[in-house]
């Protein structure tokens, strides 16, 4: 008896149909006429994240309030650290940097408490969508999983109408990625919405002008 | 070679639907929750300006993927194992869980996590886990509730539809470690209760074992799109990730999400984009699990693709939107159909993967209505191969003589007309009770679990001329 990996790609070749007909590609590439930063707003709304607008000079205050209540503040390896300067955060709360040779652990992130700021890669208006890819402001997978609160920054021109331009600018492909839609929810009771099972039970998206 | 494990219904359609048909409660919440998840859909669908566009890309996409197969998964294969993935096959349902069982045992860990998936609820995967003394924690909510319940799935997406908030109250109460006995049934507060039960087990957890939306031949990456964030969890907190995934979900390129990811969302949820996507390509140091397999089943589905007319079942994405639309299954529930593929779908893709048995009554357990058709994200054509299913299937002699004297009838109007006063006039002294409940035998094969309206006093023809 031959292998299964022989054996199932034999019969692949002897069941499969000829040539299929090309890929019609006549869907839209992108979303014309609408306000990419306008319907993410609405879109993360009706997600129920909180969305907050920022010029680049007062992002940095705005993190500071929304941080001002957190035990324990986390961030990736490459997060700026003018983020951070803001006057709450410069006082009282401890902010903790994941790295390579220092990775903060998991009991850790699921301290009660604890928020999580990332960047992101791209942003997708008409899903109001956030791609992360694991880049120096995003960091490890786990950073943006495990603790209760994820703030995430999006620059304006990171935001794109659709999902085929959103994933087109998207570098390399095979790097960690996760799409965010809002935080964590449950439908399978009575298909009510439930916010919070297991990711973050508070979504903050800070929108700044670029 | 056919499929085997949990897509063999055990009884025939009929004797099985009968039996969920006497429980009004489970069609109660049946109706209440497809009729909500049409509407939703229906509601985001149409914001989608290139819907139709969309599905006849994602049709054409599904079509390219089962004519250029064979290479499509030696290069996903290449691809991930350069990636530093370990690439297994699997030709059914036993040699699947085989594989997984022995990966499982070669680490310490006697417990594995795991994300919510067609595929190893295909094969059987749980059980035979637990054969060997491992215990298997389902970690989406609906489908640690049937888990708990100790009952079977029973709707591709939402596996406890057939719960509702007070039954799934009652049991967290009396399965569920460590739930305080004043949980009342509030969905979050039942959300939490599992929130809460879960949490310890993923972070304890060092196998994670997970299912596959797509596959990306072109890089190895594998993709799942879920709402918890359990899947996330299985997906990186684990040393070892263990992901069974069937032949048919490759893509051929990443770009080809941008379709399916307009799709699968809104077809499924009714929601513009699911919470969460996770895709991983082999192994990132650092950064999620340090092993990654991946175990292709076939497991019945080369023979699908044999069947010209049948194979347009492979493109399905398990969106479950068909499922929502079905009259049927709105009225029987997910657990009639003998298979975890219930519902139009489940009609014609059982059959064809196991090739017979109780599933050749499966292509009858439809109105033809065609419903199924408009919802389904890649065209597939279910009417269609269930015709297709039913005349390769067995035709009952008693039906093919009664349908031969009906064709005979409406061939001509004069004995159309004739026949329809007839029946009438026969059933006139039967007229007070609106519907008849049970015919005489043979007829009585139809009436087991169907009422059968009465004909009308007058025709519209009639009505028509006496005005």
């Amino acid at each position: 008896m031959s292998d299964a990996r022989t054996e199932i790609l034999a019969r692949v070749r002897a069941a499969r149909p000829g040539s299929a007909a090309p890929v019609p590609r006549d869907y839209r590439r992108d979303v014309p006429g609408i306000d990419v930063v306008e319907v993410l707003v609405d879109r993360l709304v009706d997600y129920k994240a909180g969305v907050h607008r920022a010029a680049a000079a007062s992002l940095a205050d705005v993190l500071g309030g929304l941080l001002a209540t957190s035990s324990t503040v986390v961030v990736p390896p490459g997060l700026p650290a003018s983020w951070l300067t803001g006057p709450v955060l410069r006082d009282s709360v401890p902010v903790l940097r994941d790295s390579v040779a220092e990775p903060i652990s998991v009991a850790t992130l699921d301290a009660p408490g604890v928020t999580v700021v990332t960047g992101a890669a791209v942003a997708i208006a008409a899903t109001g969508t956030l791609i992360l890819d694991a880049g120096p402001d995003q960091g490890r997978r786990v950073l943006s999983l495990v603790p209760d609160h994820h703030v995430c920054v999006v620059w304006t021109d990171q935001i794109l109408g659709g999902v085929p331009a959103a994933l087109g600018r998207l570098p390399d492909p095979t790097r960690p990625l996760t799409l965010i839609s809002g935080p964590s929810a449950t439908s399978d009771i009575e298909l009510n919405r439930v916010e919070g099972v297991h990711g973050p039970r508070r979504l903050d998206v800070v929108i700044v002008e670029r | 070679m056919n499929g085997t494990g949990n897509i063999v219904a055990l009884k025939p359609f009929p004797d099985a639907a009968r039996l969920e048909l006497s429980d009004a409660q489970l069609r109660a919440n049946l109706r209440r929750a497809t009729h909500t998840i049409r509407d939703k859909r229906l509601r985001v669908v149409g914001e989608v300006d290139d819907w139709e566009e969309l599905r006849r890309a994602g049709a054409a996409i599904k079509d390219d993927v089962l004519a250029r197969l064979p290479e499509l998964l030696e290069q996903f294969e290449a691809a991930a194992t350069r990636a530093g993935a370990v690439v297994h096959w699997a030709r059914d349902a036993a040699e699947a869980c085989e594989i997984v069982t022995r990966l499982v045992l070669q680490t310490a860990a006697r417990e594995v996590v795991k994300v919510k998936s067609m595929a190893t609820q295909e094969i059987g995967l749980n059980e035979a886990l637990e054969a060997v003394g491992i215990e298997a924690t389902e970690t989406d909510l609906a489908e640690l509730i049937v888990q708990l319940a100790g009952d079977t799935p029973s709707h591709i997406l939402v596996p406890a539809i057939h719960y509702n908030r007070s039954q799934i109250r009652d049991i967290f109460l009396s399965k569920m470690p460590g739930v305080l006995a004043g949980l009342t049934d509030d969905p979050p507060a039942l959300a939490e209760a599992a929130r809460k039960h879960l949490r310890a087990k993923f972070l304890s957890a060092t196998v994670g074992v997970s299912g596959a939306n797509f596959a990306i031949a072109e890089t190895g990456t594998l993709v799942v799109v879920e709402s918890e964030g359990n899947g996330r969890m299985c997906l990186t907190l684990p040393e070892t990730l263990i992901s069974v995934v069937g032949i048919e979900k490759i893509l051929p390129s990443f770009s080809e999400l941008e379709v399916f990811l307009q799709l699968l969302p809104r077809s499924s949820t009714g929601e513009r984009m699911n919470p969460y996507t996770s895709m991983w390509t082999g192994v990132t140091p650092g950064d999620g699990p340090r092993t990654t397999h991946i175990v292709l089943i076939d497991n019945g589905r080369t023979a699908v693709l044999e069947d010209e007319v049948g194979r347009q079942a492979l493109r399905c994405i398990r969106c479950s939107a068909c499922l929502n639309v079905c009259p049927v299954y709105e009225r029987v529930g997910g657990h009639a159909y003998g298979s975890v593929y219930p519902g139009p779908i489940g009609a014609i893709l059982s059959p064809q993967m196991t090739g017979g048995g109780a599933n050749k009554t499966l292509p009858y357990a439809s109105s033809l209505c065609g419903a199924c058709f408009d919802a389904c994200p890649v065209r597939i054509d279910i009417p269609e191969v269930l015709v297709h299913l039913r005349q390769k299937g067995p035709k009952p002699a008693a039906e093919r003589a009664a349908f031969r004297a009906l064709s005979w009838i409406m061939r001509d109007r004069r004995r159309y007309a004739a026949a329809l006063r007839a029946a009438r006039r026969g059933s006139a002294p039967l007229r007070g009770f609106g519907r008849l409940r049970r015919l005489p035998w043979p007829a009585s094969a139809w009436t087991d679990s169907r009422d059968v309206p009465l004909p009308p006093k007058q025709t519209f023809r009639e009505w028509w001329t006496k005005r």
